[in-house]
């Protein structure tokens, strides 16, 4: 169960201890999230709500290894990620995240396929083992027949599911989605997040992610709160499709 | 490679700019070939010259004539191994458009001083038996069509004006492809006994060989002493000197090529530095994306480098490939107004590497740009 309060254990695959980030603006600081605990098990799907400017980007990013905190320490899989060199974190983020984007973010001129294939190209597998896992992958976003389609030759639905294969590819420890369904009609959007939940509760995978959308959230196991850079728990998925969702 | 088909893939996104691109590269490279070989063409007198000639000419001008009788006095100098004059001859062929070099020659001694420029035996033999015998150079008796046997009119535009007839008997080679092979060769006797009285006995310059490169300037020293406060005061230098002066004539040729060069390289620089700027720029999200998903900084600068080091690969080779079709072509138009131009290897791997070192240097800034970019700010921009 995640928890909020840093009570969580040593068994927690995402463990987070005082996390500040400051940002400096024009000589002034914003402290975008100041002492921030988390605890999430694996296999915990968890969406962050808040208003625009809350830190929620900014926690994704901390969790992601792609910015690092002004205080406190990040744990995932028993790595301590605060203190990587830029380096060790790049391929630290290339063994146990996958992104999915609110943008997608598909590189144009590659083929969903070829799209797919980029986390496998930094891996020692053969061209067949990586074909294996690309088809295995686009398989389960239900995309087999568009592996060789380029991105505009997609609908956003579509390419949103090949930046979840990207994802997923590489077998990550956690996935972090960041508004994926932000861009997406309602039809489509609720065919990602079927993927999503499939992956949690199918594949194991453990989730967090960042929405706007209530409905979205519900979707979700946990759902937390943050709010001028504190997290707070908020209500359970069951509670927010009665009450129109979080305020 | 696994990267390729990225790399390749990247390339083609924009095909107008990809395809300008690389034709900026094939001009300049184009151009540098280009003026690389005049410049050669125009150096090469130093370089090819022998390092135990000397030349001797006039000290006032080189048009000014200097006497026969100085040779036995030149001879005796220790260190001379042996001596040869030339005249130059200036006359037309039909029409004056069809220009080339006439010397007039000391058949006796021509071969001795200038063993690079191959006649075979059997066709020297024949042309020193007929005092209107005449050797012509491999290229020019090829834009002619002459060939051994024929009979060469010339009208003479200096010794006395007229038509004089020559009978070819050889055709000489030059050793090196750089050799001046484009020379018509006639007999002194010849000469002598068809120029106006007043010009007998008088040598345009002499060219002598050394026994050793080490008496150069102890030799060139004694004859211009030798023949000091005369009325045909000498000047001698080396081959190599002589030909080098010979150039400054014409203005200093190597500044104005090596300027222009560079302005052709400089501007190509910042042409496709700004593409490759432009090019990177548009795709910063894009390389975000692959600094995410765990592509290193470095990769991410090798994908920029190698973008901009195939556009230049491929440009380049294209401007070289054309002045292998163009130079020679060229060559065969300037009918002997300039020395033989010669596009060797050499220039081509030059010319190679200074496309390869343009398109590194211009893929380096926003290579560099991109490899230090933060992710989070460059998702920031899509």
């Amino acid at each position: 169960m995640v928890k909020v309060d840093g009570s969580g254990g040593q068994s927690s695959l995402i463990q987070v201890r005082d996390l500040d980030k400051t940002y400096r603006r024009g000589g002034e600081e914003i402290d975008v999230l100041q002492g921030l605990n988390l605890d999430v098990e694996a296999g915990e799907f968890v969406a962050f709500m808040g208003p625009s400017g809350s830190g929620k980007s900014t926690l994704l990013n901390l969790l992601g290894g792609l910015d690092v905190p002004t205080r406190g320490h990040i744990t995932v899989a028993g790595d301590e990620i605060t203190h990587m060199s830029g380096g060790r974190l790049t391929q630290w983020r290339a063994r146990h995240v996958g992104f999915i984007f609110q943008m997608y973010n598909l590189i144009p001129v590659l083929t969903a396929f070829q799209n797919v294939e980029l986390p496998l190209l930094l891996t020692k597998l053969s061209k067949a083992e990586r074909r294996a896992h690309v088809e295995m992958a686009l398989g389960v976003v239900g995309l087999s027949d568009r592996m060789h389609h380029f991105p505009r030759q997609l609908s956003g639905g579509q390419e949103q599911r090949v930046t979840i294969a990207r994802a997923i590819v590489s077998d990550p420890t956690f996935l972090l989605c960041d508004e994926p369904t932000g861009d997406l009609d309602r039809k489509s959007a609720d065919d990602v997040m079927t993927i999503i939940e499939e992956l949690v509760g199918r594949h194991h995978k453990t989730v967090l992610m960042v929405t706007h959308d209530p409905v979205v959230a519900a979707r979700a196991s946990s759902i937390l709160h943050l709010d001028k850079g504190v997290l707070v728990e908020g209500k359970h998925a069951s509670q927010l499709t009665g009450t129109g969702g979080i305020a | 490679m696994k990267f390729a088909r990225i790399i390749f893939a990247n390339l083609s996104r924009k095909k107008v700019r990809l395809l300008l691109t690389i034709g900026s590269f094939a001009v300049a490279l184009f151009l540098f070939a280009f003026l690389y070989v005049v410049n050669d063409a125009f150096q090469r007198g130093a370089d090819v010259a022998g390092a135990d000639r000397l030349v001797i000419i006039n000290r006032t001008s080189i048009i000014n004539p200097i006497p026969l009788s100085y040779r036995d006095k030149i001879l005796r100098i220790p260190g001379v191994k042996v001596i040869t004059h030339n005249n130059w001859f200036g006359a037309i062929y039909k029409d004056e458009k069809n220009f080339f070099p006439q010397f007039v020659i000391d058949p006796e001694n021509q071969r001795q001083v200038f063993p690079e420029l191959l006649v075979p035996d059997d066709q020297w033999n024949a042309f020193v038996k007929d005092r209107q015998g005449a050797i012509v150079g491999a290229r020019t008796a090829e834009r002619f069509g002459w060939k051994i046997g024929d009979r060469v009119p010339l009208m003479s535009t200096i010794w006395g004006g007229g038509n004089w007839e020559f009978n070819v008997y050889g055709i000489y080679h030059g050793k090196r492809p750089q050799d001046d092979d484009t020379q018509f060769w006639l007999q002194w006797d010849y000469f002598q006994e068809h120029v106006p009285e007043r010009i007998k006995g008088q040598v345009g310059w002499y060219v002598l060989r050394l026994d050793s490169p080490d008496d150069a300037v102890r030799v060139s020293k004694a004859i211009d002493a030798e023949f000091a406060n005369s009325p045909f005061e000498t000047k001698t230098e080396t081959e190599s000197a002589f030909a080098a002066n010979w150039v400054k004539q014409f203005g200093n040729i190597k500044f104005l090529i090596i300027t222009i060069g560079t302005v052709v390289f400089l501007t190509l620089l910042l042409v496709t530095g700004n593409t490759m700027a432009i090019s990177v720029r548009e795709r910063t999200p894009e390389l975000a994306v692959f600094k995410a998903i765990g592509y290193s900084d470095r990769a991410v600068l090798f994908f920029v480098l190698a973008e901009s080091l195939i556009i230049a690969l491929i440009g380049g080779t294209i401007g070289l490939l054309l002045s292998m079709v163009a130079v020679p072509a060229l060559a065969k138009g300037l009918n002997g107004l300039l020395p033989p131009l010669v596009l060797s290897p050499s220039t081509l791997v030059l010319g190679l590497l200074l496309a390869m070192l343009v398109g590194l240097i211009s893929g380096m800034l926003p290579g560099l740009t991109a490899m230090h970019m933060r992710v989070v700010n460059a998702l920031r921009r899509v």
